[in-house]
């Protein structure tokens, strides 16, 4: 048994994070943060690409360098980690993924090379606005190779040149009548940035008038494909949210031996290190549950769906109880704009809810051990 | 990333199956997938003899402590061959229980510290199941902090006049043999006046009271010691060493490897799929739906730790700090899975006999023997300790009893 990464991406995980640590201190962070008119970190971006990391999975046939969705997978647990403001997880882990389940050689051909090279950012638009994307609540609609209508708060919904939508392309309320398209940016659709949670991953609403799009996959396929989207990214998510709650953690135990209180370090009191002692609990858990994500995603097993829906509920839970006890753990300047706690804390609200809710992903969860259990 | 056995473990495993396969006591097979951590439906005498029997047949073909050398019993395993050992054991495993505390504790501590002599005349018979084994050492005032016990141990020309009192002892009532952490020097700091000992369970002097437990069983013991007279050749390490001597002994607490520990999330997901609420499927319902979710989480979180411990065994490393993790997530999440199973059994649920409890009883089984797991071998506040100042560095608590003469630390009842 080898349910580990082996020695060559350990070592791409000690060179992505030597890579991050110079390229993306927290002060590249709030750059973005601070800067409603920034979307994005481009420098930083042009360096990942140059890294390579961006083409990590993708087949050398499409630009990319064909290693895998292992090595992938610890490059997102260091972007998570160094809270890298860039819209990597919406262009790889979102849009290039949809186009490598669904797309045609041709749609392949013509995006993946750009968004490996960072000269097209992709996203994903799901939602309109109420809940669990579904029929009826997609209005939405692809028609004659135009697309109309408005999504809301899409992860880099104001850099994406290519976004993958999920569309109306019949009427009712069967899950038969929606599709996914890809729609070229470039004109008829226009972003309006929200003010959210995290600014250093900025959101935006987008509205479709008259932009120009094909369909990605089969026509009414669009609810099958956006889950298979949805359990690959989140598998790498997972990561991302795996790299954070890690450095929230070291970030809480770091601040527990070199803060006094009553003469002593505040780390020796029972109250402060068993928090820790919990958060190291729930970051270990997610870790393991994110390893066993990554082995279904690069065997493409049978077991993916529940092993995503696990991963990402162990990744998100993981990623908010550190977070947000790392803050406690600091106490009064914990609170302040100051101390980097806060963006970990709000990064983790963003991952949490980018993807689909924790509400969400548990159902989903349920479901699969339904199904497992009435297979055994 | 893969979970492959090497060439090598693929053929250990196949010898290890064909021969269970063969030898294996299948005429329990019932009794051993339906009992429950604290119920085994089957009387404590027959399952002993049942786990002697189980113990023999595996020493005589050299599947018996696997990882003792071959002069003592054992077979001289790898760690992972010791794995995979367990994994294919599965159920049949329970019958080892007894013998846990001896093989994996005691027997380690007597090759570090006993001569050869006695090691040879001892251990065989420990390997074999011939001899039960028990850990003497937490006191009514001695538990988490261990190394403040009372049970002391005087010197008498070539032997050692012992009185006090232990407490928890697993097994007591029935075994033959133990070891014993004694006072020997209560005018120095409290871990360094201990010294340990093995005695004869049979000894005079020695008196076993067996406790009745929270669930009606009666796994543990008082020890009484009323003028136990020991041979000084029974001491282990020097006088004054107990405490290293007893960390030893310590350190080789089983890892909760190979098949994980229980948390009873598999039978509560089986549970729930024949359940309905007034003709709806339980497993439809938003709130069961969300506590699966959770639960499952935790217990696969925990399987994929105890594979990555694998792997690490299966390369020649020591599984890191990650192995700590496992009693503290187990414990409690088989009484919370417990508490919620009785739930959603209603007034049912109260019923805890085998024959008319829903389910055979087991969550009620699991109710009444969990929160004794969340105390042995470490409650979770000390593996919290543990995991806070061994893993993250964080400092140690304040000792106010750190320097102070044993006699002079303050004391209450």
């Amino acid at each position: 048994m080898e349910f580990d990464f082996n020695e060559d991406q350990k070592m791409l995980r000690d060179t992505a994070r030597k890579f991050l640590e110079a390229e993306c201190a927290p002060d590249k962070v709030r750059a973005i943060l601070d800067d409603d008119s920034k979307t994005y970190d481009e420098g930083l971006y042009a360096k990942l690409v140059e890294m390579g990391f961006t083409g990590a999975a993708i087949p050398e046939e499409f630009g990319g360098l064909g290693l895998g969705y292992l090595e992938l997978c610890v490059i997102a647990e260091e972007l998570g980690r160094a809270l890298a403001p860039v819209p990597f997880a919406s262009s790889i882990f979102l849009a290039a993924e949809a186009l490598l389940i669904a797309g045609s050689d041709a749609q392949k051909a013509a995006w993946l090379p750009k968004l490996v090279s960072g000269e097209a950012i992709g996203t994903l638009a799901m939602s309109e606005g109420n809940g669990v994307p579904s029929a009826r609540n997609t209005d939405t609609r692809l028609e004659g190779g135009k697309v109309n209508g408005v999504k809301a708060v899409v992860p880099d919904g104001a850099s994406a040149n290519l976004i993958v939508a999920l569309v109306r392309t019949s009427s009712g309320d069967s899950a038969k009548s929606l599709s996914l398209a890809l729609v070229d940016a470039s004109s008829g659709v226009t972003a309006t940035s929200q003010h959210t949670v995290d600014p250093s991953r900025k959101m935006a609403d987008l509205s479709f008038d008259g932009a120009s799009a094909e369909l990605l996959g089969g026509e009414g396929e669009g609810l099958s494909l956006l889950e298979q989207i949805l359990d690959r990214a989140a598998v790498l998510t997972a990561f991302e949210q795996l790299g954070g709650a890690t450095r929230a953690l070291e970030m809480g135990v770091d601040y527990a031996k070199e803060r006094f209180a009553f003469g002593r370090q505040i780390g020796s009191y029972q109250a402060i290190k068993h928090m820790l002692a919990d958060m190291y609990v729930s970051q270990e858990l997610a870790r393991s549950n994110a390893y066993y994500g990554a082995w279904a995603l690069s065997t493409d097993a049978a077991e993916l769906p529940l092993a995503a829906a696990t991963a990402r509920v162990s990744g998100t839970q993981a990623f908010q109880h550190c977070s947000k006890n790392n803050i406690q753990t600091h106490g009064g300047m914990g609170f302040t704009w100051e101390v980097d706690a806060h963006l970990y804390y709000r990064r983790s609200n963003h991952l949490a809810l980018t993807l689909g809710s924790l509400r969400q992903w548990k159902d989903k969860l349920a479901t699969q051990l339904e199904k497992q259990n009435q297979a055994a | 990333m893969n979970f492959d056995d090497t060439p090598e473990e693929a053929k250990f495993r196949a010898e290890v199956r064909a021969w269970i396969d063969a030898n294996a006591p299948k005429h329990l097979d019932e009794m051993l997938s339906t009992s429950t951590m604290g119920r085994s439906n089957i009387d404590p005498e027959a399952f002993r003899a049942e786990s002697k029997a189980w113990q023999k047949k595996k020493q005589e073909a050299g599947w018996a402590c696997m990882q003792w050398p071959t002069e003592f019993g054992g077979r001289g395993a790898t760690p992972i061959e010791r794995v995979i050992w367990s994994q294919e054991e599965g159920h049949y495993g329970i019958l080892s229980g007894i013998f846990l505390i001896g093989q994996g504790m005691c027997g380690p501590t007597m090759m570090g510290f006993a001569t050869k002599e006695q090691n040879e005349e001892l251990l065989p018979r420990l390997a074999s199941g011939e001899d039960i084994w028990c850990q003497m050492f937490s006191e009514p005032s001695a538990g988490s902090d261990l190394a403040g016990l009372r049970t002391r141990a005087e010197k008498d020309g070539d032997e050692w006049v012992i009185n006090g009192q232990k407490i928890w002892t697993s097994g007591a009532h029935y075994c033959d043999w133990g070891i014993l952490l004694t006072r020997t020097d209560p005018t120095v700091a409290k871990h360094k006046g201990l010294t340990m000992f093995f005695v004869d369970m049979k000894s005079p002097g020695i008196e076993v009271r067996p406790i009745k437990q929270v669930n009606g069983n009666s796994d543990f013991n008082e020890v009484f010691f009323t003028d136990l007279r020991v041979s000084d050749a029974q001491r282990l390490g020097d006088v004054g060493q107990g405490w290293i001597v007893a960390l030893t002994t310590l350190m080789n607490e089983r890892l909760a490897i190979g098949g994980g520990m229980a948390t009873g999330f598999p039978e509560l997901l089986s549970f729930v799929q024949g359940l309905d609420f007034d003709g709806t499927p339980a497993i439809k319902d938003g709130a069961v739906r969300e506590r699966l979710a959770d639960w499952h989480v935790l217990s696969a979180g925990l399987k994929h730790t105890s594979s990555r411990m694998i792997s690490a065994l299966s390369k020649g490393e020591t599984p890191g700090p990650e192995a700590s993790i496992g009693k503290l997530v187990a414990g409690s999440l088989m009484q919370e899975i417990s508490l919620y199973a009785a739930e959603l059994q209603e007034q049912t649920g109260a019923i805890i006999d085998t024959e008319t409890a829903p389910f055979g009883g087991r969550f009620q089984a699991m109710m009444l023997r969990s929160p004794a797991t969340r105390i042995e071998g470490g409650t979770d506040e000390i593996l919290r300790n543990i995991i806070a100042e061994r893993v993250l560095g964080l400092p140690a608590d304040v000792r106010v009893d750190k320097d102070v003469a044993f006699k002079d630390v303050p004391k209450g009842a």
